[in-house]
């Protein structure tokens, strides 16, 4: 019992394991698991429990300018200014709803037909996965700067090919109305090939049997595609909706790196995240930034917590 | 023995292959599929990659030459961009930095991530397992000030430990979680029978399981420090000028040099080209690292 496992390892091999009682040999395992999970667990909770009580608990103060210096409780007036703001805080939330949905449901439709078309092998399948790699791994702030050059109102070269098909010039990021629909647009083209991969992988591990037998009875690609296909792939869809949708949710790099602080002047592009990220960073507003930022956790929450139990149903 | 008779003369299809095999092969619209299906694979990958070829055309050409969308990628390449950009010392300085920062955390992640990946993965704990999505949930920008607060009593702002720990906070979850989805999908005979001649788990866990995750745990690992390398936000609060990250020189450099694009895009190249690199050599791993975790959900 008081010896460790390893020790264990070594007088296992000389004594037969059925020497031991059952009990101790499950205890042993029981202590070995939660050993092993013990720094993962400890390290997450620590780095994440500690931030959530401090950003919780400063969300009831008044504290701004610093976080330390004797704030006074103020209940939750910082929630109630959050929610009554219909110039920062409510414009925010329905851009940060916009674009993420806007985003992900074209993502996830391009991400859909793009793994439909490469299912089958084909040659050069290796290139285009390596291709496909490139936007979900290149570095985000050099996206947005590369996205910036690219979409230069005068000197880039979208409104010089735009030119080529009778589509006058377009002020893309330097609009006020283009911003979003536009950061949208690099977003898909950033992160449209993940889904391709994550539905790709999905795709070669269903039974090709009940396909084979729609095609059979007659099925056209179709009906195959919309009644076998889509259900088995359910729950690779619902997952890559929310490992897409909360990090969409969040999307800070591009627009901070593309629009500055706010979004830009007129806050056109200004995500819940950006504006939590001002509140806190620019102005110092720490007790209402915690407060939009719990509220904000909150709204996530709720919303993997949804598609997490449509996922557990769809499996079960 | 059919196939190699059918596929190269049409005319003299035996009777006993299946009509539809031989129709699917060689039909007029089959074909016309074909190619379409090809074009569209192709236009595709234009679209994926011309913005990135771009980028680095643009890191090899005159100021003049990046902003006349009339120069193309035929023209006379340059290294002035990067000579530029490379002599200032400040980028060499945070490339060790993103080195150092990124090693440092992936090492230090791999170690208590994989044995907790294991154990979730063998002792059927996934809910447990799951506890660390809330790392992924919660908004950075919550953490950044209670860190900062944290930090600044230990005296530790500015130090490249502080930066580790951030980027951990990272690594941890995604190493986890590709690791859980590895372990499951490794044969538990192998480890059963190892455990049948005398090993304990743990010992089952150290010298059969392990080894054979080696491949996965190499995947997580390039991952993992790619996802340090492109961090921006932590560097951005937690950093100061000693410890500045690639990301965050790109971005400050881009505030005072907005007109200079060439230097702009040498930079951005320098940054994502150890990424392609890890893309070109590692398409394989890293799309079994990534895909790992996500589809089994």
């Amino acid at each position: 019992m008081t010896t460790t496992t390893t020790a264990g390892a070594a007088t296992a091999r000389r004594t037969p394991p059925s020497d031991k009682p059952m009990v101790t040999f499950e205890t042993a395992n029981r202590r070995l698991k939660w050993a092993l999970l013990a720094p993962a667990l400890g390290f997450v909770g620590l780095m994440i429990v500690f931030p959530l009580v401090f950003t919780i608990n400063l969300s009831l103060t008044d504290a701004f300018g610093a976080v330390n210096a004797g704030n006074a409780y103020v209940g939750l007036q910082n929630f109630a200014d959050a929610l009554t703001d219909t110039r920062r805080f409510w414009p925010a939330v329905g851009r940060t709803v916009v674009f993420t949905l806007g985003a992900v449901v074209l993502e996830t439709i391009l991400g859909l037909a793009l793994a439909m078309l490469m299912r089958k092998a084909f040659r050069g399948m290796e290139i285009v996965r390596t291709i496909l790699m490139v936007p979900l791994l290149a570095t985000p702030v050099a996206i947005g700067i590369l996205w910036m050059l690219i979409l230069d109102p005068t000197n880039g070269i979208a409104n010089h090919l735009l030119g080529f098909v009778g589509i006058p010039p377009q002020e893309f990021l330097g609009s006020v109305s283009q911003s979003l629909p536009t950061l949208m647009l690099i977003d898909v083209w950033q992160w449209t090939p993940m889904m391709t991969v994550l539905l790709l992988a999905g795709l070669t591990t269903l039974p090709e049997e009940p396909e084979e037998a729609a095609r059979v009875d007659g099925a056209s690609g179709w009906q195959r595609f919309v009644y076998i296909i889509l259900p088995m792939l359910r729950t690779t869809i619902l997952t890559a909706l929310v490992l897409r949708g909360v990090d969409a949710l969040k999307t800070f790099d591009l627009i901070y790196a593309t629009k500055g602080p706010g979004g830009g002047s007129d806050f056109e592009a200004e995500t819940l995240n950006v504006y939590a990220y001002g509140l806190t960073f620019d102005y110092q507003e720490y007790g209402l930034a915690s407060a939009v930022l719990v509220l904000f956790t909150l709204f996530i929450v709720a919303i993997v917590v949804f598609l997490r139990r449509r996922t557990e149903r769809s499996a079960s | 023995m059919s196939a190699v008779t059918t596929a190269p003369v049409p005319s003299r299809t035996p009777g006993r292959v299946p009509q539809r095999l031989v129709a699917r092969r060689r039909s007029g619209p089959q074909r016309a599929l074909g190619v379409l299906r090809a074009v569209l694979i192709v236009i595709v990958c234009a679209v994926i990659a011309l913005p990135i070829v771009w980028m680095i055309a643009a890191a090899f050409k005159t100021n003049v030459q990046v902003t006349d969308p009339t120069v193309g990628l035929v023209f006379t390449p340059t290294w002035d961009n990067f000579q530029g950009v490379l002599a200032d010392g400040a980028l060499g300085h945070s490339l060790v930095n993103s080195l150092v920062v990124g090693v440092v955390s992936t090492a230090l992640s791999i170690v208590i991530a994989v044995p907790a990946a294991w154990a979730v993965g063998r002792f059927r704990m996934r809910r447990t397992g799951s506890v660390v999505l809330v790392a992924r949930i919660v908004p950075a920008i919550s953490l950044l000030v209670p860190w900062y607060y944290m930090f600044a009593q230990l005296g530790l702002v500015g130090s490249h430990l502080v930066l580790i720990l951030s980027h951990m906070f990272v690594s941890v979850p995604l190493i986890l979680w590709i690791m859980i989805g590895f372990f499951e999908g490794l044969p538990v005979e192998l480890e059963d029978a190892a455990r049948t001649d005398g090993l304990s788990a743990f010992g089952a866990f150290l010298r059969i399981a392990l080894p054979l995750a080696a491949p996965g745990t190499a995947a997580a690992a390039v991952l993992a420090f790619i996802f340090s390398w492109n961090n921006f936000i932590f560097a951005l609060i937690l950093a100061d000028e000693r410890t500045m990250t690639m990301p965050v020189l790109l971005f400050n450099f881009m505030s005072y040099a907005s007109t200079d694009w060439g230097g702009l895009m040498a930079a951005a190249t320098l940054m994502t080209v150890p990424v392609l690199l890890a893309a070109v050599f590692g398409q394989r791993y890293l799309v079994a690292g990534l895909t790992a975790g996500a589809t089994k959900g």
